[in-house]
């Protein structure tokens, strides 16, 4: 058995394992009461960091489900994230109201990621992967070729009203943020448990074996990529909110790869792992870059940078396979591993 | 028909690098069952090796024998040093590790060559012959087309002519079993690493001269198309590795040329949709033979 | 679940708590950020690593460098200068990320010479919100010359239009009759240039892009064999300058070259092209600084000097003249803004305008323009070295003439620092 079926064995043994004795929306309530209370003791910088992590948030939970859960990986969800916030983008330039242009976001999202989802069903591996990657390099092929609407390499602005009251702007982020990371957890936490959870790591661990037991095979993977679509369209809307524009150049492939060495590195298949990833994904970077320049000499700079987050990947890789989020009790995975 | 015999000859010429590339990646898939998405990175590192001697010897022969060595080292190295203490109950284990081996490659690479464009000399003159007014191939795009026919007969001799070839697919499909069987599994990896990182190094050194030259992230690029190039024509298969680099460069050259550079990526997200719908294991897949 | 809001509130509090830098407000000039008795604080983001560091990376080093010799000569009103350099590897959504971090969390009292079009734009609505001075931007879109709508930011770069109109006049007045193509990077860069060229020429026989994501130009320059263009106009990065001139000399096609000066850096077109560099004899391209090259310059015998003591003796070309060309206009908008250093007193002082520095034509900074230098001269390219000829023309990015501008070049200062005015 491999790791990133733990979650499943965690759900099996629903009765011995504590974690699963508490009600997510719960935790999803003490995670919202942390972030409010954050918001109002961190300095400006910290808060956008806070929300970028939330914005991160969404699309590593969806990621971590399809890839960790259902066994599907995709290298194209930069590109689902371009989707979610052009959508926005276009919307608030015509109509000006976030909270419908987010939906939308997610919806035409979806819809893409259906269309994907379909074609992936029936790929596997780096099949899979090497798809999904062309269609991560597609995007500024996209709004090149349809300038007139999406306005090439330079991008679109994204028009927002100031925050109601005197909230500041970076709070007021952190809270629209997390409200949609929070909800995401919330939702994918409940959809993991119920039927849908059981049928995805039935397919993942072992195709056949699910089609006898009456499973789904391509609904449920085309559901599961649906899903994290829709996930990944959110977390596109939020950032076109972070950075109030959009352009293809934020979308790269190499966002796409971090997204799955956040989840990987994080722990994969787990919400817990979904947040350190995109903990890390805001973190690490920014890290890197002071320790570089503590270390002096200007023109290592970015180079000391890369090649400490290089080395952290490696090491992390080699020394918890199973992600940071496993780390803790190495023992009882072990334990379980054994029992499956 | 002068536009579209020019651009066909392009495109080939194109296609004969992406080929170079994707054998490589179609080497180290028979050999480990990996993707390896640092094989751009390593060969742009044994590159530099290359061209630093050749530039100090002034022989580029030599430069070039010291790049391919070189890649073998590294792909030992990695293997030995790295890979081989990777978990892989995950296949994303080996993909994370790469990536991260991706961005120390090039970060030391910055550091010691910094981050700008060096020249990489071609070892024949890149001036095509013209007949008739088309421009056809130069004396390099042959050495290219020469090298890669050559990589593939080796390969395939490798794989079905010896039982090093055999065993080393054995140790790839089956560990438990080939070790069973006294495959010794660990050696068979490391060289398929070391000879996949040479196949890898001599993609590089054929490339480079013919892009913007020697730079940190050099294969960047060439690593998307040699990817979606293995894909289409099947991991398994070198054959089809050569047929799908040549695919991918033909295409990229007909839409570039005839409907603008930047449409060409969408084509290739078509080609790859239609191939792979009918194909989920790429054109020349063996029959039902699904991958581990 | 309660593991998550643990870990959470774990990591959380972690970066929280490791946000115990000094915020440096304070001192004289009334609670201005980055700026105290003794220290001006100025950021800046620029891609000192991956595909786009090519050439770029040097710029900033050489823009600090000289801010050191400034402060090594007394500094300004006896404040030194500090230059904080992020690399945002030109990805836009990084750019956000460092620019946010040096404004919020830094606190610098301006942005300067931020480099790239798409990476800088996604950063303009930020820098106005927090009323941050965003000068002299690093490329050449008309973007920046928005006064009304970003009253703080100002470009540096003679916009890409201007430069189309320019090089276009040039081709006009000498191949009269000649077939003229266009090739240009698939963004603003190339279609603003392409509009100042046909603005001045007409339509031209073939136009073609390409895109940076793909190393090969065989089509678009066999597009232009095939129409037998006599010359081609290129709005191209450096990397693919060499590219272009390099494909047409392998498929036997000689025409004339007429690059921007974007993609024109002898130095690093010699250097990407290596053994294949003659093909670089004749290229026609443009510049409005001084040429590195160009010994006999005053201006040039100063970046040299300072090139030595403050930059390590880095490989010294147009990128570093460019670099401290920018750090030169910036004290001197200092020098302007007066001792009672206030962000509005920079912005006033640089739309005053009337800087006199390197450049061979002046700034056309004003209340109603916020674009940077009015025009270019042409250079030709002849035993691997550039050289200036004719007279620099100036124009605007709109319909207006393209004109001789007949202004002499200033000269330095005796100690290399712009005197306070």
């Amino acid at each position: 058995m491999t790791i990133v079926e733990r979650l499943a064995t965690t759900t099996k043994n629903r009765q011995k394992s504590r974690q699963n004795r508490f009600v997510p929306l719960a935790g999803v309530l003490v995670g919202a009461a942390v972030i409010v209370v954050l918001t109002y003791t961190l300095p400006p910088f910290r808060n956008y960091q806070l929300a970028t992590i939330g914005a991160y948030l969404c699309v590593t939970a969806g990621l971590t489900v399809l890839t960790g859960l259902n066994g599907q990986l995709s290298l194209g969800h930069g590109a689902l994230m371009a989707t979610g916030a052009y959508t926005l983008a276009l919307w608030q330039d015509r109509f000006n109201l976030l909270l419908p242009g987010i939906v939308l976001a997610v919806v035409v999202t979806t819809l893409a990621g259906g269309v994907i989802g379909l074609a992936a069903a029936r790929l596997r591996g780096p099949y899979l992967a090497g798809l999904t990657l062309a269609v991560a390099v597609v995007v500024p092929s996209i709004t090149s070729t349809f300038d007139n609407t999406f306005n090439s390499d330079q991008g679109l602005s994204v028009a927002l009203n100031p925050p109601p009251g005197v909230i500041p702007v970076e709070q007021w982020q952190v809270w629209i943020c997390w409200a949609g990371a929070l909800l995401t957890v919330l939702f994918l936490a409940y959809l993991v448990r119920g039927r849908f959870g059981r049928d995805m790591r039935a397919v993942r661990d072992d195709e056949t074996a699910a089609k006898l037991a009456g499973v789904g095979v391509a609904r449920t993977q085309v559901l599961a990529f649906v899903v994290s679509a829709a996930c990944a369209g959110l977390s596109g809307a939020l950032f076109a909110v972070l950075a109030q524009s959009v352009s293809p150049g934020a979308f790269p492939l190499t966002l796409s790869l971090f997204l799955v060495m956040a989840i990987v590195i994080g722990g994969l298949g787990r919400l817990t792992g979904a947040l350190i990833g995109a903990f890390l994904l805001v973190a690490l970077p920014s890290v890197a870059q002071s320790i570089a320049e503590d270390a002096g000499s200007q023109h290592l700079e970015g180079n000391l940078a890369l090649t400490f987050f290089g080395v952290v990947l490696v090491v992390v890789m080699l020394a918890a396979p199973g992600g940071l989020a496993s780390m803790k009790f190495p023992r009882k995975i072990r334990k379980q591993k054994g029992q499956e | 028909m002068d536009r579209f015999l020019y651009l066909t000859f392009d495109g080939l010429s194109r296609g004969a690098v992406y080929a170079a590339f994707a054998l490589a990646l179609v080497l180290i898939w028979r050999a480990a069952r990996i993707v390896n998405f640092a094989q751009g990175a390593m060969a742009v590192a044994t590159a530099y090796v290359g061209y630093s001697v050749a530039s100090a010897t002034g022989s580029y022969w030599l430069g070039f024998v010291v790049a391919i060595a070189g890649g073998l080292v590294l792909g030992a190295v990695v293997e030995r040093v790295v890979m081989r203490f990777v978990d892989h109950s995950s296949p994303l284990n080996g993909v994370v590790v790469a990536l991260g081996l991706v961005l120390i490659i090039q970060g030391v690479l910055g550091m010691i060559y910094g981050n700008d464009y060096r020249p990489a000399e071609a070892p024949f003159s890149r001036d095509a012959f013209q007949i008739g007014g088309v421009t056809l191939l130069s004396r390099f795009d042959l050495f290219v087309f020469g090298a890669v026919g050559a990589v593939v007969v080796l390969l395939t001799l490798l794989f079905t002519r010896t039982s090093t070839g055999l065993r080393m697919r054995a140790a790839a499909f089956a560990p438990d079993v080939s070790r069973l069987l006294g495959v010794p599994v660990g050696g068979m990896l490391t060289l398929g690493w070391a000879l996949a990182a040479a196949v890898g190094s001599l993609a590089g050194m054929l490339v480079i001269p013919t892009e913007l030259g020697l730079h940190p992230n050099a294969m960047d690029l060439l690593f998307i198309s040699a990817f979606t190039a293995a894909v289409l024509g099947g991991l398994d298969s070198p054959v089809g590795a050569v047929v799908g680099g040549l695919v991918v460069g033909l295409l990229l050259t007909y839409v570039s040329g005839y409907l603008g550079a930047n449409v060409a990526p969408m084509a290739v997200l078509i080609l790859l949709v239609v191939v792979l719908l009918s194909r989920p294991d790429g054109l020349f897949s063996k029959a039902k033979a699904r991958t581990a | 679940m309660k593991r998550t809001a643990t870990v959470l509130a774990a990591l959380l509090l972690a970066a929280g708590c490791s946000n115990g830098n000094s915020n440096s407000s304070g001192g004289s000039s009334s609670n201005t950020p980055g700026v105290t008795d003794t220290e001006i604080l100025v950021g800046t983001h620029q891609p000192l690593t991956g595909p786009a560091a090519a050439g770029y990376s040097s710029i900033a080093p050489a823009t600090k460098a000289y801010f050191d010799y400034v402060n090594a000569n007394g500094g300004v009103y006896g404040r030194k200068i500090t230059y904080k350099i992020m690399d945002d590897g030109y990805n836009p959504a990084n750019t956000q990320q460092v620019v946010r971090q040096l404004v919020l969390q830094d606190k610098v009292f301006a942005i300067l010479n931020g480099l790239g079009t798409p990476t800088h734009t996604g950063v303009l609505d930020f820098l106005k919100t927090n009323r941050v001075p965003d000068l002299f931007v690093a490329s050449g879109s008309r973007t920046w010359n928005q006064p009304d709508k970003y009253p703080g930011t100002f470009g540096f770069n003679p916009d890409y239009t201007v430069e189309g109109k320019i090089l276009a006049t040039y081709v006009k007045e000498t191949y009269a009759g000649k077939k003229v193509c266009f090739l240009g990077q698939d963004d603003d860069f190339g279609k603003d240039s392409l509009a100042g060229v046909e603005q001045v020429l007409g339509s031209v026989t073939a136009k073609q892009t390409y895109v940076v994501t793909n190393p090969n130009v065989g089509p678009q320059i066999g597009a232009f064999k095939a129409a037998a263009c006599d010359v081609v106009v290129l709005a191209s990065i450096p990397g693919f300058t060499a590219l272009s001139i390099g494909t047409a000399a392998k498929i036997g096609y000689k025409p004339q070259f007429v690059v921007s000066n974007v993609g024109s850096d002898p130095t690093t077109l010699a250097k990407t092209l290596g053994a294949a560099a003659p093909l670089l004899e004749g290229v026609v391209a443009a510049n409005y600084l001084p040429l590195a090259t160009d010994d006999s310059s005053p201006w040039i015998q100063l970046y040299k000097k300072v090139n030595a003591q403050y930059n390590g003796n880095a490989t010294f070309d147009n990128n570093v003249v460019y670099g401290m060309s920018v750090g030169y206009l910036f004290v001197q908008a200092l020098q302007g803004a007066g001792k009672d250093l206030t962000r509005d007193k920079l912005t006033e002082a640089v739309q005053k305008g009337g800087f006199t520095g390197p450049g061979l034509v002046p700034v056309r900074f004003s209340a109603q323009d916020h674009s940077g230098y009015a025009g270019e001269q042409l250079t030709k390219l002849t035993g691997g070295k550039a050289t200036y000829f004719g007279t620099p023309y100036t124009t605007d990015d709109a319909a207006g003439a393209v004109a001789p501008y007949s202004g002499t070049a200033a000269a330095p200062p005796a100690n290399g620092v712009p005197p306070a005015q």
